[in-house]
This record gives structure tokens, sequence and C-alpha cells, in this order.
């Protein structure tokens, strides 16, 4: 009698990551005929239930401040899409002495794409080219011609709202009709126009049309609760359920990827991961394998592959897999406006985030600093909130109908500016393995370095002093701290939620743990696709690049493949 | 502008309708979304009725709630503090929060020690004169540079002038009392109203 051997079933990719950058995968990969398995270290997305789209403050018990007042001047409150956290209980992360690191992860289907403020910048030429231009920090192996024509497809597919206006270094894409200004906004574009601060419509990943099948926006502001018409993008909505259509999806979820295991031909053949609703390790065996889990945790894994061959951690022949981890510079500031007060009320909504914003406007013009940075600004009469009259309370003091009355006229006056630059990759910021502390599944968790450099410090000081002359030349004065404690001058590394940098891509291997395609120099199998491949972290939010990107190396897997190269 | 208000049910159903079009897309009937709303709505109405406290004892949380009434009153414009319903979430929050209950519930025994030594009798036994005596001693971070004493009281007055802030603007009547208008569908949006001077 013969023995029967079960069959071990082979997918041709396994992608570990559901957000911008596994979701773009997925997609690509299926539609391209491949049989795809994918690792979500969270829950399925079940928008009817942890959506709270349209619900009013009142209608639930903490009104938004969540249990126990814990969520009360976070960066998301009960309303925001599930499961995005700065803190993940048993899922620790440290930090060295000296060092302040904050690291917001995800674990749900769709990732931090649920919580993005959906701003998609296109990276310009420069951006690609940075240690040609001003001989800091390095060139990427690709160039703005070769990615442009995925910022193309992403555009056109996922929709994003915008104007042609030619910035120098701020291209344009494939554009929707932008919104109409708020009054916030009008105000803030004459103060640019009489500066000289370049101020334009926005570009976010909204929908002003209906788009394949989802429909236009309805303005009700709330994208960061998740939206339940799809009409701002998130991997969850967008691209997972177009992959699962293909029939050839298979989404794992609660599932923690431990370790990539390498294949005795050199080739990665399988992931090994944590059933997280068990407690127990299972392991999936695919072709090829797409790391998407997030920068930093896609460097983890790496690191935590440990074999004979790559004793420090999977395709790190180079060492710089962990290093080069950068952060957006950020810096805030806020005004009063008087002329606000007299403002009829209306409906300010919009859509869920500015319509207006701020791009590099001294692009190739002599500054103190390096590099550049973009503005980011709101306020104006928004569903109050939790939180949302702290400020009032504090610089008027006192209690009573006058007190009552303050909150009141001054509810809406007041617009927030907020700075988004880059930084320039340097040693002394990065992450390792920790080497003694593992999470709640057994894995050994990141240690972050951190320290930034002097010309994000003089970036951020340029910001300050922006936001103030913004402020001014719109007829407002600017909020002062009525708190004896000193404004930071620059955000916590990791504050900006833009970390990256830390699986580069590069033409050479020594310097570099990915080629062109982001894809391993050492294992040919094994691709990054997500932020962790960037060179640079420009001064544009990197989630459209991080899709483009995907796109661009789901393509080249799909030639491999069809080649018999994977 | 009106115009551009489309009736919520409508758009419920054209919405679904579009949704169930051939989509692929995960896209949510928004009757679901009507549902958990009316579901919450219904709960609350089932709640009305005399509030017990989670945290604070009677008596305490009736120095509470006048003080939520007095940090926000009632007005000819609209109703205050307690209609508001923010005694309710402060003591609900408190109920959960160790660091809460000792800022709150060990203040609001700071007062009544306070009233006690300078009055001889608990906050809600003194007289309005001595209430606003009080109140406007630990109302103002400058009072507790003059005087180190006050400062304690003057941490724990801020601390629940915001949560009463929060209560209260977050209620119903505190957001129509602000005006806001939103939370709505619009098939366009009308950008700034024209308002001279912006």
């Amino acid at each position: 009698m013969s023995q029967l051997i079960p069959v071990r079933k082979i997918y041709d990719v396994c992608i570990i990551g559901s957000g911008a950058g596994g979701g773009t995968a997925a997609k690509v990969l299926t539609e391209g005929g491949l049989n795809v398995v994918m690792l979500e270290a969270g829950p399925v997305l079940n928008p009817e239930k942890d959506f709270k789209e349209h619900i009013w403050p009142y209608e639930l018990p903490h009104r938004g401040a969540g249990v126990g007042g814990g969520l009360r001047y976070q960066i998301g409150d009960e309303f925001m899409a599930p499961n995005g956290f700065w803190e993940i209980e048993g899922e620790p992360y440290t930090t060295a002495p000296g060092s302040t690191f904050r690291w917001f992860r995800s674990r749900i289907e769709g990732g931090r794409t649920n919580h993005w403020g959906r701003i998609a910048l296109r990276f310009g030429p420069a951006d690609f080219k940075a240690r040609s231009t001003d001989g800091m920090g390095d060139d990427w192996p690709i160039t703005y011609d070769e990615l442009a024509p995925y910022y193309d497809k992403v555009e056109s597919f996922i929709g994003v709202f915008g104007s042609k206006e030619n910035v120098p270094n701020s291209p344009d894409g494939v554009f929707l009709p932008p919104p109409k200004a708020r009054c916030t906004e009008t105000i803030i574009k004459k103060a640019c126009d009489q500066l000289k601060i370049t101020c334009i419509p926005s570009r976010l990943a909204i929908l002003t049309q209906p788009l394949n099948g989802r429909a236009a926006c309805h303005y009700c502001a709330q994208c960061g609760r998740g939206c339940m018409t799809a009409s701002n993008f998130s991997s969850s909505q967008v691209m997972i359920p177009v992959a699962q259509a293909t029939g050839r999806f298979t989404l794992i979820a609660n599932a923690m990827a431990r370790e990539i295991v390498l294949g005795k031909s050199g080739r990665v053949e399988a992931v090994s991961y944590i059933d997280k609703t068990i407690r127990s390790e299972n392991r999936v065996y695919a072709k090829a394998v797409v790391v998407a889990a997030s920068a930093c945790e896609s460097a983890r894994l790496l690191l935590n592959s440990r074999s004979t061959s790559f004793s420090n951690g999977l395709a790190n022949s180079s060492g710089v897999v962990g290093r080069y981890l950068t952060d957006s510079v950020g810096n805030d500031l806020a005004g009063y406006f008087p002329q606000l007060e007299k403002m009829p009320a209306h409906n300010h909504d919009g859509v869920g985030g500015m319509h207006l914003y701020m791009p590099w406007w001294r692009f190739g013009r002599k500054n103190d600093f390096l590099r550049g940075y973009h503005i980011e600004f709101g306020g104006g009469r928004d569903m109050p909130g939790v939180g949302s009259f702290g400020g009032v309370c504090a610089r008027n003091e006192g209690y009573g109908v006058s007190l009552k009355q303050k909150c009141r006229s001054s509810y809406g006056t007041v617009i927030g500016f907020s700075g988004r630059g880059e930084m320039i990759p340097n040693e002394k910021s990065f992450c390792e393995l920790d080497p003694n502390v593992v999470d709640q599944w057994g894995i050994p968790v990141l240690r972050f370095h951190w320290e930034w450099g002097e010309n994000e410090l003089k970036m951020a000081d340029d910001m300050h002093e922006t936001f103030r002359s913004i402020i001014e030349a719109g007829g407002g004065t600017v909020l002062s701290n009525p708190f004896p404690v000193q404004r930071p001058r620059i955000s916590e590394g990791g504050a900006i939620i833009h970390e990256l940098g830390t699986v580069r891509m590069g033409n050479d291997p020594k310097s570099s743990a990915l080629n062109k395609y982001c894809q391993a120099h050492d294992v040919r199998n094994l691709f990054v696709a997500d932020a962790a491949p960037f060179v640079t972290n420009a001064d544009k939010n990197p989630t459209l690049t991080i899709m483009a990107l995907s796109w661009r190396t789901s393509e080249y897997l799909i030639d491999q493949a069809r080649k018999g190269e994977i | 502008m009106a115009a551009n208000f489309i009736s919520r049910r409508s758009v419920l159903k054209s919405l679904s309708m579009g949704a169930a079009a051939g989509s692929v897309l995960r896209v949510i009937p928004l009757e679901a979304a009507e549902y958990v709303h009316h579901l919450i709505a219904d709960e609350k109405a089932a709640k009305a009725g005399d509030y017990m406290p989670k945290f604070f004892p009677p008596q305490q949380y009736k120095t509470l709630q006048t003080l939520c009434e007095t940090i926000l009153p009632a007005d000819v414009d609209a109703g205050g503090a307690i209609e508001a319903g923010a005694p309710e979430f402060i003591d609900l929050l408190t109920s959960e929060n160790p660091e809460y209950q000792l800022k709150l519930g060990g203040g609001l025994m700071w007062l009544d020690s306070t009233c006690t030594d300078r009055y001889g009798k608990s906050y809600l036994g003194c007289d309005a004169q001595e209430q606003k005596e009080i109140l406007d001693l630990i109302a103002y971070r400058r009072n507790a540079v003059s005087d180190a004493s006050l400062s304690q009281g003057v941490g724990f007055f801020s601390f629940l002038r915001d949560l009463t802030a929060d209560g209260f603007f977050t209620s119903k009547i505190g957001i129509q009392y602000l005006g806001y208008i939103g939370n709505t569908f619009l098939t366009d949006f009308p950008g700034c109203p024209p308002v001279p001077g912006v």
C-alpha cells in the first residue's frame, strides 16, 4: 500500500501586510493571474460594525473620549477607524537611552490606510536625486520618470482630487476636480498670496466624482472614521475586494508573521506566523514573498529571519536593514482669526481633510537649510468634540455665562498649521532588535534610536516663523501657550507616522538591501512593498509613492514569474 | 444652499442601490448605519430617569452637579451643563479612571475642607456669596501664584472646567448652542458663503 502524503499547498505569492503596499500588490498580482495568500496581523475589517460614521458624540456614552477619558487629546478618539494604536497591549517596542520615538501601528485588514489623512502627493524629480542635488543622503536607483506611469495608474484607480499647477518638484497627477475652499481656507489663501506663498487645492485620495463603482464623497468630513461608501481610499475597501473578486486571493487574518523561511536553494519558501486566535504557530508556503508590513515591522521581520546564510537577518548581507530610519519633520502653530467670529452658521464640513495646502514654494532657492516642507492647515466650524474647548477654557478661565458665551464666540475661529518636512537620514536614527524583550507572541521587538539633525531643527524653526507670518498676514494672532511649558521645537521621532527607509533600495548591494525593483539583492524571490525601500523621505506624504512602487514591483514580479525566474 | 441638502432617507436609498449594482466593492448599505443609530437612540431613551452615579457618593455628586452648572449655566440661549448630561459623562469617566478619581474625588474633598476652614460649612452649605468667593479664587491660575495654598484647588477646577466643557459642547444642546451645522449628506460642497471681509 502506498503511503498517503499530505499535499502541501504552495501559493504563488505570500504578501505580509494588507495596507497600502500589500493591498496594491494583492490587486496587481491577482489580476495578473497569480495565486496570492495574504497574512494580516489583525482581524478582518467589518465597516458595518467598526465604522462610526455620522454618529454624534452624544450618542456614545463616553462622547468619543474613550473608557476613562483615555482618548482625550489623543490623535484618535472613539470615532476613529478601528485598530490604529500608539501602544498595543502585549506588543511593545523599546527606545534606547536618550532616544524618544513613537510608533503608530495598525492591526486590521487595510492597516493604516484606514486611518491616514488621504494626502496623496507625488514625489518630485529632485526627490529621487537627493545626493546629485545637494550632496546629502543618496539618490534612488530609479528616477521620477520611471515611477510616473505608476503614479498615473494608482491615481486613476483610487481617485485623487487636485489641480494642475506646475509647481516645481511637486508634480501634477491624474486628478478629479477639487472641492471648493472653506471660509478658513479662503482667508489663508489671501494671506499666502500676499506673502507669495503658493497655496493651491490639496491632493487627497477622496472621490469628488463616482469612480469604479464607488460613490462620490458626501462631504461629512469624517474620513478618519472610515467611510461606509468607500468614497475615500483605504486598501481594505478598494484594493482587497478587487483581489478577492479574482478568486485567486486568500486572506489569513490574525496572523502575525514571525519568520520568513529560507529554503535550501537560497530562496525563501515559506512564512511562519502566529495564529493569534489559538496562540500557535503555523506556516504558509509560497514561491515568492512580498513583505509589506510597514517599514519598521518589515525590517523587524527580516532581522528576525536568521539562518546560517543570513546570521544578521534575511537579505541583510549589507547590514542596512533597520538603518536610514527617517520620519517627517513636524511643527505646529495655531492662530485666532477674529473675523471668523462674524461668520454666520454654515456647513463647513467638506471632505475629511484640507481643501487647500501649501506645497514647498521655495524649491531651488537659497535657504538656511536643505530640502523643504509643505504646510497643512485646518480648523473652523468643525463638529465639536471632546477637547475642542480646552484651549479657550485655559485662555479665558473663570466660569459662568461669560465663559459659555466666550466658547461660542470663539468657536470656529482657530486655524492650525502643521509643517511636514524632509529629514535627511543620519547614523544615529535606526531600529534594531532589542536583545532583551519579546512580545507576547515570543517575537523579539524593535528598539529605536533617534536623533534629529541640525538641518531638521533649522527647518522646524523656519516652519514656525512661516506660520507666524501667515497668521499675522491673515489678520489673526498667534495663540500662545497659556501654560509655562516650552513648545517643543520639533515633533518627536515617529510622531508624524511617516517612518520609512529601513530596507532601502539601491544599485549597490553593499549599501542597500533591495534592487531597483524592490527585490532583495540577496534573495531573488523576496520583495519589499511598503515604505521601507524609500531612499529619501521627501516633503510629500509617503502613501501614494508606496502604492506606485508596489504596483511597479508587482508588475515586475509577474513578469519574472512568466519568465520562470521565480 | 438648501438645494444641496437632500433627505437622508433618499441618500441612503440611492447609495445602497448604487452599491448593489454589480460592484465587487464592499460598500456598506447605509441602512445598517441608520439601524445602529436608532439602536443607540432607543437605548438612551430607555435609560431616562434618575441617574445613579457610578463613582461619586450622592452628596459629592450633588456638589459635582452644582459646580458643572455653575461653570456652564443655563441662560436665555440654551440649557446648562446638567441638561447637557455633563455630570453623568464626568461620573462615567471617573468611575473608570483612578487618576480622575484622585483629581476629582480628591478635589471635591479639598473644596469642602477649604470651605469648612473658611466658612465652617461644606461647599453646598455655603451661601451664594461664599460660593462665589471661593470659586473666584480657584478659577484663575494667577491666584495660585499669589497664594500657593490655592494651587491644588486651581488645578482641580481647571480640570473640572475642561471636562464640563467636553460634556456640554458634545451634547445635543451644546452643539446647537454653538451653531454647528453638518454631519450630513451633501451632493456638493458649497464652499464659503459670501461674507463681507472673508
